[in-house]
């Protein structure tokens, strides 16, 4: 399947939307299917990747260390403990943004292409020399936002960058979705997002409790398989693989008391 | 005339470029003529003067590329076609269209309309985009929020506008606005502005809005 790596930029603008969340379950969803990923955390400074994905302890080399010369590419390189095929180029902690430049990530990912299926860059919030460097090296670029309207006004604005570098559209993941506030009116709808955004869905991911505790244990949410959440990454993962999934249903399955109360509230 | 034609101006140096020569060899000889004499364009701000010529994205993210790589910035792009009005938009770069000179001949037997000048845009105006012309805008797509069209002229958006319009940016009363759905977050008209009413309810319906009785008001646009 292999004709050279593809490069998947995860973005936003908006921050804590769910970039390294999204980001570390793909690539743990794409490695279940046998694919051969890399993640690279391209927010030097905060870095986060690292620990949602509970490798924190085994960093020795970051990309600044590569970008600098003073390691190989494979010495960054940390490998998932249940996935040999999976592994995080963490970022430098101690520096800024301005260590490592779009040239020096292109150069990068053009070295990885052969080795790997999928090499996953995990943007910083913002549109500046980041999310430049993030996106510089892209073949596709994944847009996260949330149904809030700061997060969909950042999106447009990051797709309207995304036109100006040559790297749109761009695919959109509409990420904690309460369904039931949807309903009630009180949230932003899917349609009311992409009516805006004008770009096409790749998935939508409910609201999840689950994901705040897997992010603490380093335990991505997609191998919890009683998680909706996970259940929509690994669905997202098959999308991009070129799998036909339908999207999930997005209200709670109700028991049939729910349903009554509801037929008869007459909502 | 020459392919490349250079001069400096009080914003920088100001390219001309012929109308009719194949765009390759045009940037070749762009090329050659700065390096050349690359102390002099230095650090430069370049204006592009294209002329009738209807340059296409690819074509002037070329040149733009070219420039960038010899330390020199294109600014903004001097245009009679809309294509390239279009080109220079996409890639976020300011854009003025050249009025080309009118024919002389005898007005009195001429029987086609003389319009006024404005430009066109075929796509959506994303947030933290601005339009800007000294003639009209017309829009195909929507405006959206954090998005800005600022026209000395009259403004038709054909799509939703809900970003922020000034029409008769220059002073001038008589501009309108147009939209099938007016939404702006603000409009002005001239030296008046207003808002739109917070009606999550609304049905999109086409709408002018035009300045009388000293106010702007909103009309069904028919």
């Amino acid at each position: 399947m292999s004709v050279g790596g593809k490069v998947i930029t995860v973005t936003s603008g908006k921050g804590g939307v769910g970039k390294t969340t999204t980001t570390s379950n793909l690539s743990v969803a794409l490695a279940r299917n046998n694919q051969k990923v890399v993640m690279i955390d391209a927010d030097i400074g905060l870095r986060n990747l690292d620990i949602v994905m509970g490798l924190e302890n085994r960093i020795v080399f970051d990309l600044v260390d590569i970008v600098e010369g003073r390691c190989k590419p494979r010495q960054a390189m940390i490998r998932h403990k249940l996935f040999p095929e999976l592994y995080l180029i963490p970022a430098a902690q101690t520096r800024d943004k301005t260590a490592v430049s779009p040239a020096d990530m292109i150069q990068l990912t053009d070295m990885l292409r052969d080795d790997f299926d999928y090499i996953m860059i995990d943007s910083p919030a913002g549109i500046e020399r980041g999310f430049r460097n993030a996106v510089a090296p892209a073949d596709e670029v994944l847009i996260v936002t949330n149904p809030e309207v700061s997060a969909v006004r950042d999106a447009d604005r990051v797709i309207g960058l995304l036109e100006t570098e040559n790297k749109a559209p761009g695919r959109l993941i509409l990420n904690r979705v309460n369904p039931e506030m949807v309903r009630r009116g009180e949230m932003l709808s899917p349609d009311d997002v992409t009516d805006l955004l004008a770009i096409q869905l790749i998935g939508i991911v409910p609201e999840d409790e689950n994901v705040v505790p897997s992010s603490n244990s380093g335990i991505p949410v997609t191998l919890n398989e009683n998680s909706r959440a996970g259940l929509a990454y690994r669905n997202i993962a098959r999308r991009l693989m070129g799998e036909k999934v339908p999207f999930m249903q997005l209200s709670e399955s109700a028991g049939l008391f729910k349903r009554l109360t509801r037929l008869f509230s007459g909502k | 005339m020459q392919t490349v034609a250079i001069k400096g101006g009080k914003d920088g140096l100001h390219i001309s470029l012929s109308e009719t020569e194949e765009w390759q060899g045009v940037m070749a000889d762009l090329a050659s003529r700065i390096d050349q004499q690359s102390s002099f364009f230095a650090g430069a701000r370049i204006t592009l003067d294209v002329g009738s010529r209807p340059v296409r994205k690819d074509e002037l993210g070329s040149a733009k590329a070219l420039l960038e790589r010899r330390g020199l910035t294109l600014y903004a792009v001097l245009t009679e076609s809309n294509t390239t009005i279009d080109a220079a938009s996409a890639l976020d770069l300011r854009a003025n269209l050249i009025t080309p000179p009118q024919p002389e001949g005898n007005h009195a037997s001429a029987p086609e309309e003389d319009g006024t000048y404005g430009v066109m845009i075929r796509r959506t105006v994303r947030s933290g985009r601005t339009v800007r012309s000294q003639g009209h805008i017309v829009i195909f797509g929507d405006v959206n929020p954090g998005a800005e069209v600022i026209a000395n002229g009259d403004v038709i958006v054909w799509g939703r506008l809900r970003g922020n319009v000034h029409a008769g940016a220059n002073g001038d009363e008589s501009a309108f606005v147009c939209a099938l759905d007016m939404i702006p977050t603000q409009l002005r008209i001239a030296g008046y502005i207003s808002i739109s009413p917070q009606d999550k309810r609304h049905k999109p319906k086409p709408e002018m809005a035009l300045i009388r009785d000293d106010r702007i008001i909103v009309e069904a646009w028919h």
